[in-house]
């Protein structure tokens, strides 16, 4: 997020020496750049030229040019497509209930309630708790003898294999991250409800505006700006998703691939089949659909975004 | 105040509402940590026997005396988290502040571009730099060491864009004297403007430690010997070792979220504050 503060266009000149100054700049930023040079740049290059081979790592690596033979592969992989069917679900399933979710809950906790603080330390307890130990306790939950099935069976619903159906495998992971990342858009969104100006309230109440009223013609358009950042982080987290999917199945992707997300099978690529240059392709094209997707996105909220 | 204003023409049952679904959420919230640490007090024979009680009827400490004395990696696994994390926090402190400090204060040539070059690399997927960092540790012979965990963990782009705007507000005057008393750059940074940033460094060390604490997909590409795994990684194994002993499962997943609620319970204040800052308020 840019904002205007970005690029100051008046500073004051600090009295000393330019090259002093620039010396000591230079000693501050030279750690940062290291490892970005090292660990960020270097590697995006290498990305590019992975791609672009086919690497041999047994025994000594070597890499052999293949051209976009990598890319093209993508297209007849059927376990791309298995993949990214599995992440396009889950985040056109999780991203919109998670918003929603998190305006409802922090319109409830913003309307003037007691005890603020405390509820909000509670709800933000899940999305402090590492995705480790969240899914071991989800796993034991969704048990066929566990408490979900118990309470669901206890008001007359049916209960399932959680952890063993292909149908329900990725919902339960669904159900989960709601659930986990929820309020921490939650708070976001509260910080802006925050800062909304009063005026505009009082006005519309003024004219008669019900509360209803209030909060789609006023609420709603003033906080476009948060919608779009929490929907944006919503898609670049939720297509990244690994660590439950691994732990879940194992790194297997199971059953019959309903866990199988995209990072996951760039993991087995590289891990498991040692195909280095093709998983790097997968990475692309991952990348790819992300940035995509957030145009597009960006494009629908209009230019308000400053 | 608009609360004020709402609260006046607010029924009853609106209100009655409102805490209805609060404490609704909240229980939705609570219940799988509750749940999980009674069954962490539970011999295992109560939890097979599929009783749904919250309250263990036959309280034990025994699953975590067995998770500490009987699994010999598990202290290990603590250790490595706790010094892997520590690392990662205290570098980032130092290295995004002094950053943040030089884009927002310092005037140098091609200061410009290194900020560009930092908010561009923000926006790169991190699925793109795995493999290939992978590979860089590799050659390194950094694979399976806390240097390969710790070292490109050890600035956030991020968190140097925070700084940065957090810098950009600060009050000029406190350089100028302390310039005029004498003291150079780097002590002015050390010993003025940093104390100076506090809410700003805690904010960012709780989620940086956080981050690090609770990191997945990094240490299982490059740590594979069980002596060097963290705890994460030693609960997913701990998790095939013993499938269906729940018991001791969970009562692991708590010496784990432990540390971490205590932190959270404690930088409450500014964990929220934290979450405004990266909020896209900019």
């Amino acid at each position: 997020m840019l904002s205007r503060k970005a690029l100051p266009r008046t500073t004051q000149q600090h009295p000393r020496s330019t090259l002093n100054e620039t010396a000591t700049g230079y000693l501050f930023i030279a750690p940062t750049l290291l490892v970005l040079g090292i660990f960020t740049v270097l590697p995006i290059f290498l990305a590019i030229f992975l791609s672009l081979h086919r690497v041999q790592l047994l025994g000594e690596i070597n890499y052999e040019f293949v051209g976009l033979r990598n890319f093209a592969r993508l297209a007849e992989d059927g376990r791309v497509w298995i993949a990214l069917k599995n992440t396009a679900e889950y985040v056109a399933i999780v991203v919109p209930t998670q918003t929603i979710l998190a305006l409802l809950l922090a319109v409830t906790l913003n309307a003037g309630i007691k005890g603020q603080r405390w509820w909000r330390i509670i709800y933000f307890l899940p999305t402090v708790t590492s995705s480790a130990v969240l899914t071991l306790i989800f796993m034991w939950i969704y048990n066929t003898n566990g408490l979900l099935n118990y309470g669901l069976n206890w008001i007359g619903l049916p209960t399932y294999n959680w952890l063993g159906d292909p149908a329900v495998a990725l919902k339960g992971i669904m159900l989960m991250n709601i659930w986990s990342t929820a309020p921490f858009y939650m708070v976001i969104y509260l910080a802006a409800l925050q800062d909304l100006p009063l005026s505009l309230y009082e006005a519309a109440a003024i004219d008669g505006a019900n509360a209803w009223q209030r909060f789609f013609s006023i609420t709603l358009p003033l906080l476009k700006p948060v919608t779009f950042f929490v929907v944006a982080m919503g898609i670049i987290g939720t297509f990244q998703l690994f660590d439950q999917a691994y732990i879940f199945s194992n790194g297997s992707g199971g059953p019959n691939n309903a866990t199988l997300t995209v990072v996951l099978l760039i993991y087995q690529y590289v891990f498991r089949d040692l195909q280095m240059g093709y998983a790097a392709a997968i990475a692309f094209l991952l990348a790819m659909v992300i940035i995509v997707l957030t145009l597009i996105q960006r494009q629908m909220f209009g230019k308000e975004e400053r | 105040m608009r609360q004020r204003l709402d609260m006046e023409k607010r029924s009853v049952w609106l209100q009655g509402l409102l805490y209805t679904v609060l404490v609704l959420y909240a229980v939705i919230t609570l219940i799988p940590f509750l749940w999980a640490l009674s069954a962490s007090f539970k011999p295992l024979a109560e939890i097979i026997s599929g009783s749904m009680n919250l309250i263990p009827r036959q309280f034990t400490f025994e699953n975590y005396r067995q998770i500490f004395t009987q699994e010999p990696l598990f202290l290990r696994w603590l250790f490595n988290s706790v010094v892997i994390a520590l690392s990662v926090t205290l570098l980032n402190l130092i290295f995004n502040s002094m950053a943040g400090y030089a884009l927002a204060r310092l005037r140098f040539r091609g200061r410009q571009f290194w900020f560009f070059l930092i908010l561009a690399v923000l926006a790169v997927p991190s699925q793109v730099t795995l493999i290939p960092t992978f590979l860089i540790l590799k050659s390194l012979g950094w694979l399976n060491s806390y240097q390969g965990m710790i070292v490109p963990a050890m600035i956030n782009a991020t968190f140097i864009f925070m700084m940065r705007q957090f810098f950009l507000n600060f009050p000029r005057e406190l350089e100028e004297a302390a310039a005029l008393d004498g003291l150079d750059r780097f002590k002015t940074f050390l010993y003025i403007v940093l104390p100076l940033a506090k809410p700003a460094l805690a904010a960012q060390a709780i989620f940086v430690f956080m981050g690090s604490w609770n990191n997945f997909l990094l240490p299982v590409v490059i740590l594979f010997d069980p002596e060097m795994f963290t705890l994460p990684l030693g609960l997913n194994t701990f998790k095939g070792q013993y499938i269906s002993y729940w018991n001791y499962i969970m009562a692991a997943s708590m010496v784990f979220t432990l540390p971490v609620l205590l932190l959270y319970a404690f930088f409450n204040r500014y964990f929220i504050q934290g979450v405004t800052f990266t909020g896209g308020k900019g």
